[in-house]
């Protein structure tokens, strides 16, 4: 090894983190048993789901249609169960 | 300063919370903080207790924040963040930095019973900061142990319903009576089912001078045993059975946000949730009652404190 080791005056006083937001590195759609499909047909463009994902992991567009982002979207499908018109629905991963 | 909204078309879009964050699936929080950072606009120090929210969403190097975010301990929060408005207080006074918004963000744990000192002292000497609690009504980080803010009758590890005991005996304590009686000008109860509502309280907070505190009910289908597709469903029936009642304090004033004319029976937001199965059983219809009791209590008591009945 060539690295140096730092000594302790060296070692910031605390973890810190500069890199903002850098957990979008992180992807946590392999999480998912159950895919949430939207049907575009359907959406009456409500904005529930978006607002109600916990990730976020529906994508609000510029017309305030919703994607889902699977790379990050854990399957919780809270976003069908909350659908006023039905227009998500939970398939099997696989 | 953000203005009210009526309809979630006017929040905001942009997002200040990334997703590759690891809270549960369907986790409660990350709709509060979405809409934290969507309410109040401009430079923000986000102070954040141990617990649920800076465990997951700080995994180094790992971070879901954008905004400039620090961790302190359990009993600290309320401490951090006054000291940080004490110090943008001097900056602004020196040398004239614009003041950002102090926001201090900590579970049941780090608010009712571990930060509840710190958060006293902190409101009895009036920093200008919003309090927010994320309160899931356990210690759900650790491993789902009874804090001050669990309810009567809900099994956690510590509090396990068996044959003797049925779950928590003591009844929750009231942080809002308690954040009211330090003589703050503003403070709330949120749930994630009322996004606007949520939203329009955040806003009001951040536009007061002075410490405000906001009250978040947190679905937790961990710590509960729910079906993680269930959190919003579960959170609405808080309201619906006035488990929950939605209501804020201002300037002396006390407002009902959500009137509930006619309550759902408190069963429905219980057979949902695990914690709660062993009050359904015959055995512990005492232990039932009780809690209604609890529950219908602070409704009438809130009623009349808000001169409706
Ligand atoms: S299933 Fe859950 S995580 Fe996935 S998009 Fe729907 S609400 Fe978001
Ligand atoms: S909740 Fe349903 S209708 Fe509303 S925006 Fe999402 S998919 Fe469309």
């Amino acid at each position: 090894m060539s690295v140096r080791p730092l000594s302790w005056r060296e070692l910031p006083a605390a973890p810190v983190i500069t890199e903002a937001g850098s957990a979008l590195r992180y992807k946590t759609g392999s999480w998912r048993a159950l895919r949430p499909v939207i049907d575009r047909g359907k959406c009456i463009k409500c904005l529930l789901c978006w607002v109600y994902c916990p990730e976020p992991a529906i994508i609000r567009g510029e017309d305030d249609g919703v994607e889902v982002d699977y790379d990050y979207c854990k399957g919780c499908g809270i976003c069908a169960n909350e659908c006023p018109v039905k227009a998500i629905s939970m398939v099997e991963e696989g | 300063m953000a203005t009210p909204i009526k309809t979630l078309k006017e929040i905001p879009r942009e997002e200040l919370f990334t997703p590759g964050h690891r809270l549960c699936a369907g986790c409660g929080i990350p709709q509060l903080v979405r809409m934290v950072l969507k309410a109040i606009p401009g430079p923000k120090v986000i102070v954040n207790a141990t617990g649920c929210l800076e465990v997951a969403t700080t995994i180094y190097p790992y971070t879901s924040w954008k905004v400039p975010w620090v961790h302190n301990a359990f009993e600290n929060v309320a401490a951090t963040a006054a000291g940080i408005e004490a110090a943008f207080k001097a900056l602004e006074k020196k040398r004239g930095v614009k003041r950002p918004k102090i926001i201090a963000l900590a579970g049941d744990g780090g608010t009712f019973d571990i930060g509840l000192q710190a958060l006293s002292g902190a409101l009895e000497r009036g920093h200008d900061m919003i309090f927010i609690c994320y309160d899931n009504e356990a210690y759900m980080n650790t491993g789902i142990q009874r804090s001050g803010a669990t309810p009567r009758g809900a099994a956690t590890t510590t509090t396990p319903a068996g044959s003797v005991v049925p779950g928590k005996i003591e009844r929750k304590k009231d942080l809002m009576g308690i954040a009211i009686s330090h003589g703050v000008r503003y403070a709330a109860t949120m749930n994630p089912a009322y996004p606007v509502d949520m939203y329009n309280k955040i806003v009001k907070a951040a536009s007061v001078e002075g410490p405000t505190v906001l009250h978040y009910f947190c679905p937790c289908p961990t710590g509960w045993r729910f079906d993680t597709a269930k959190s919003i469903e579960v959170s609405r029936l808080a309201v619906q059975t006035r488990y929950w009642p939605l209501y804020e304090y201002e300037d002396g004033t006390y407002r009902i946000n959500v009137v509930v004319r006619n309550p759902r029976p408190l069963e429905d937001f219980l057979k949902l949730q695990g914690r709660f199965a062993h009050l359904l059983r015959p055995e512990n219809k005492h232990i039932l009652e009780q809690l209604k009791r609890d529950v219908e209590e602070n409704w009438n008591r809130l009623m009349k404190l808000a001169g409706l009945s």
